[in-house]
């Protein structure tokens, strides 16, 4: 069955929020994302169909808006024929949250409940999926360091964002946020002066490149791409909370097959295994922060 | 009902599982979204207290908060109330008879039969956002949607209701003079002019007769 667009409608703004305007175009705008998201498939090989629809949608809207264009067809129009556009819209859907050892209690289980059973291994490969702009694979580096097994760890730090895995790539960081990174460090319970790691000039520090030492960057598309590489540990965190149920159920599997029995499995802080199909074969260890250990 | 139809029409994005299909009229129970800010915890505690235990809606809170990550606000209100008290999780089921507390410093929004959590920037000034969560309630749950605005000292929320109220769903405000900061139920009338003003203390009542209602016995499992 077609969907009837009537002339009102389709003059209508998507972000029109008039009571008075017709019922139907919520169902308009669900249809223009839906093509914007099609033609994104087809153009540039970008699959974001699976993509959490409510957030989605707010996210289209705003980018609707920040490119000032009227509508999210006319949104499509552009991200078709120009790849900067495509570019931009990448970086704004997913934009980067992060902070360097963020939800310290993470990192802190992650030392005291993963790190021992990481010493049993001559050689630790760890993936660290959506890994962003960068400041979480280097405060994981930082741990391994002080934890004195770095020297045996390759870290693969993957994203879907270019710009993201530059970034993470050089290192550099805004100065001003220091200040809640070094306090992050020390409620994490870091044994150093944090101010070690970096060189600052007056706005922006680079970290050591021996944090970098073993650190893979390198682009991967959990939508699309596939398992290249086996591990004993995995963080994807705050990743999953921009896929619905059925991707979220199928990046699960790949994270799954992807991990070394007993291996361990790092989510977000409101990311849960509980109803997913790997819940009967993780257990989550003790500090009750969202690492799950593969059992079997 | 008419409104499932033109879902599947459109071949929507959020589709709804088939479990969730309506059989033969309203089979998926109501979903209760509230909003509270300033002076909530009083407001929010006094309408839980007041929900039977067989209330048969599900009922999804935005109380504007602190970000940190205790859950002592959910502990404080589980206190109160004869429901459970959860904070969901990116893709925690939505059930009948739960109350589901928004997370501090993530937006909730809800899709069909389960919820969804964002990192989102804040809506001025506000993480977990009332109008994220109306605004996607009335995308999910259509004219199923019933909106409460409470005591608060912003216009969050009031945006989110106008959505509710435009696809059928029900507003209902705390009357202004009953509220401890009248800001945010002021801003909602203004809004939405055909919202049902109600005195604090008889809100709940409203809400299990609505949820009642709606609940026929076809109702499907959740």
């Amino acid at each position: 069955m077609a969907v009837q667009i009537s002339p009102a409608a389709a003059e209508d703004t998507p972000d029109d929020d008039d009571p008075s305007a017709p019922d139907d175009v919520d169902d308009l705008e669900e249809l223009e994302i839906q093509l914007l998201l099609d033609g994104i498939l087809q153009r540039y090989g970008y699959d974001f169909r699976n993509y959490a629809a409510a957030s989605l949608r707010r996210r289209v809207r705003l980018i609707v808006e920040k490119e000032r264009v009227p509508s999210v067809s006319a949104l499509q129009e552009r991200i078709l024929r120009e790849s900067s556009c495509m570019a931009r819209f990448i970086t704004s859907l997913s934009v980067p949250v992060t902070a360097m050892f963020r939800d310290p209690s993470f990192f802190r289980a992650l030392r005291d409940e993963v790190v021992p059973l990481l010493r049993t291994y001559p050689f630790v490969r760890i993936w660290h999926a959506g890994c962003s702009t960068g400041e979480e694979v280097y405060s994981l580096a930082i741990l391994l360091m002080e934890e004195d097994i770095y020297e045996r760890c390759r870290i693969y730090a993957t994203d879907l964002s270019d710009a993201s895995l530059q970034c993470a790539t050089t290192g550099i960081y805004d100065l001003a946020r220091m200040r809640d990174y070094t306090k992050n460090y020390q409620l994490y319970g870091g044994r150093q002066n944090f101010a070690a790691y970096y060189t600052s000039d007056r706005e922006r520090v680079i970290f050591s490149p021996r944090l970098r030492k073993n650190i893979v960057f390198s682009q991967h598309n959990l939508v699309s791409d596939g398992p290249f590489n086996e591990f004993n540990l995995i963080l994807c965190r705050n990743v999953m909370i921009y896929f619905d149920q059925a991707l979220r159920q199928r990046v699960l599997q790949l994270l799954d097959v992807s991990l070394c029995r007993l291996g361990v499995l790092g989510v977000g802080r409101k990311e849960s295994l509980e109803f997913s199909q790997l819940a009967p074969r993780f257990s989550e260890l003790p500090s009750n922060v969202r690492l799950y250990k593969k059992e079997r | 009902m008419s409104d499932y139809t033109k879902k599947s029409a459109s071949a929507s994005s959020g589709t709804w599982p088939a479990t969730y299909l309506p059989a033969g009229g309203q089979a998926t129970p109501r979903l209760v979204a509230l909003g509270a800010s300033a002076g909530g915890l009083h407001a929010v505690s006094l309408i839980l207290s007041g929900l039977p235990a067989d209330f048969s809606g599900s009922l999804a809170i935005v109380q504007h908060r602190r970000s940190d990550e205790s859950s002592l606000l959910r502990e404080l209100l589980e206190r109160k109330s004869r429901l459970p008290v959860v904070e969901p999780c990116h893709g925690t089921p939505i059930q009948a008879g739960h109350v589901y507390l928004a997370p501090a410093d993530y937006h909730l929004l809800v899709e069909p039969g389960y919820f969804a959590l964002s990192v989102d920037p804040p809506i001025a000034c506000s993480r977990p956002s009332i109008d994220v969560l109306f605004e996607s309630a009335a995308l999910a749950y259509r004219s199923r949607t019933i909106a409460v605005v409470l005591t608060g000292a912003n216009a969050d929320g009031a945006q989110g209701a106008a959505h509710v109220y435009k696809v059928g769903g029900t507003v209902i405000v705390q009357d202004p003079a009953d509220a401890e900061v009248p800001t945010c139920p002021a801003a909602t009338l203004e809004r939405v002019p055909g919202a049902t003003v109600l005195p604090l203390l008889e809100i709940a009542g409203q809400l299990t007769a609505l949820c009642r209602d709606a609940y026929s016995s076809e109702t499907a499992t959740l």
